[in-house]
């Protein structure tokens, strides 16, 4: 059963990076598509929506060709630095970033377009900085939207699958998350630690949900 | 009007589902859950045993044995069953699961080393792969794929076990076990001599090993089969001299 807490803290943080790089990620590109108009936007929109609606061992197939020993990236990266990407828990960590990536983006670029840009524009006539337009108005205002998408990307992070067996394999200790566990378990007909493993990861996403009610603030403080 | 188009659907959805319930079960479909290393093979005896028994329709279904035991003992409809060891079948033996009377070994097959085509090292012995240089080598799950099962006997005989289960990517079935070389993500990794053959430009054989127990795979009928009789001929027809020209063709020997 050792084994089950071993998954569990690898599950965590392999969520835990993946929802990391996603308030970058997320944040500065739907604020990009929030407010700059150019062609082809919503084509490239609909294009990063894409993990959402694709099968994960699609987007596991994807990675695979890519960050594989034999692909564009994986070779590179291989002949440069030695790095072999594949069945590592950095592999399973981009697996669960691009799967939760629209979650986040979604959600940011939603916030942001309701950001009244008048709001933006009185900033500006005050004197300050885009930098601090972004942080002290639009990021503030955008925030609640933000922390909904980013809790919503942790949790579908905690159960990625597919995409992740693909590129990171199932290695006890290194990139058997508690998904994959669940799966090698019931393969092998271990149903007692399957029972141990899905009973953990129940706790684990019902605690999450219960953190989100109380995150998500229920209103967004005001600066006037 | 919302609750027209909520009608609609929700005709459309039953008529799908129906649909759907009523080609669920032929009555002439046979079922055989076999071991992922027979998929090539099986699928070329489909056409055969289908032109033998008109009306008949061959389903398979495959994956690592070990996993197949565990859907037919939750209850999966299942007519015949081939694993790629005794161990598997055995256990299926003992829940009752299949026929005893019938079970039979049709084929035979042989435990490799294969490395990426494109690697400079090829192991001449097992013991060369506790060598640095073969980082990451791939073998299935002993719990539920025989071919690492076979795998593990033969290290743990030859006291090497330790030494490369720290190396060990674990695979599914062979055939993952067999892709994970060919994309060259591994050094080195335990396959079928049959699984090896599938792909000469992707990996080449460094050598063979001989494995403790030969490696023997058993088909019998399960129990709990509506067609038994369907399943019992099956069962004959996989050791058939047609069938065996085939199997033998792919690769398997004589049991």
């Amino acid at each position: 059963m050792a084994g089950a807490w071993v998954a569990l803290a690898l599950t965590l943080k392999v969520a835990g990076w993946a929802t990391f790089l996603n308030l970058f990620l997320g944040v500065g590109i739907g604020y990009a598509m929030a407010r700059w108009r150019f062609p082809g936007r919503d084509l490239i929109d609909a294009a990063l929506t894409l993990p959402m609606v694709m099968p994960p061992t699609v987007l596991g197939y994807y990675l695979l060709v890519l960050i594989g020993t034999q692909g564009p990236i994986g070779a590179w990266l291989l002949q440069h630095f030695g790095i072999r990407m594949i069945f590592t828990w950095q592999a399973a960590v981009i697996a669960a970033t691009v799967v939760s990536f629209p979650l986040v983006f979604k959600a940011a670029r939603a916030a942001f377009e309701t950001v009244d840009p008048q709001l933006e524009d009185a900033a500006r006539s005050l004197g300050i900085s885009e930098t601090a337009v972004f942080f002290r108005v639009s990021l503030l205002l955008a925030w609640r939207g933000i922390l909904a998408g980013l809790l919503l990307s942790f949790a579908r992070a905690l159960g990625e699958f597919g995409a992740t067996l693909m590129v990171a394999g199932s290695i006890p200790g290194k990139t058997q998350t508690l998904s994959i566990a669940v799966y090698e378990a019931v393969q092998a007909g271990q149903d007692d630690t399957a029972n141990f493993l899905v009973l953990i990861t129940s706790i684990t996403c019902i605690a999450v949900l219960l953190a989100a009610g109380r995150l998500v603030p229920g209103r967004v403080p005001q600066r006037h | 009007m919302t609750t027209e188009l909520l009608r609609l659907v929700v005709k459309t959805l039953a008529l799908a589902l129906a649909a759907g319930l009523s080609f669920a079960a032929q009555a002439a479909d046979l079922t055989v859950s076999a071991a992922a290393s027979l998929t090539n093979a099986f699928k070329d005896l489909a056409p055969m045993f289908e032109a033998a028994n008109p009306g008949t329709k061959l389903q398979f279904n495959f994956a690592a044995s070990g996993a197949l035991l565990q859907q037919i003992d939750k209850g999966a409809p299942v007519d015949v069953f081939v694993s790629a060891d005794q161990a598997t079948m055995d256990q299926a033996q003992t829940k009752g699961l299949v026929q005893a009377a019938q079970r039979r070994n049709f084929v035979s097959n042989t435990l490799v080393v294969i490395v990426p085509a494109s690697s400079a090292n090829a192991p001449k012995a097992v013991a060369d792969l506790t060598q640095a240089v073969y980082q990451r080598i791939a073998i299935g799950l002993p719990a539920s794929v025989p071919v690492g099962r076979y795998t593990k006997s033969v290290l743990e005989a030859a006291g090497h076990w330790a030494a490369i289960e720290p190396k060990m990517i674990g695979a599914n079935n062979v055939r993952q076990a067999l892709d994970y070389v060919a994309r060259a993500e591994v050094d080195a990794g335990f396959v079928y001599a049959t699984d090896a053959a599938l792909m000469p430009d992707k990996v080449k054989v460094a050598l063979t090993v001989p494995t403790t127990t030969p490696i023997l795979y058993p088909v019998a009928p399960i129990t709990a089969s509506p067609n038994a009789a369907l399943a019992q001929r099956f069962v004959e027809f996989v050791g058939s001299a047609p069938a065996q020209a085939v199997l033998a063709r792919h690769g398997f020997g004589k049991p």
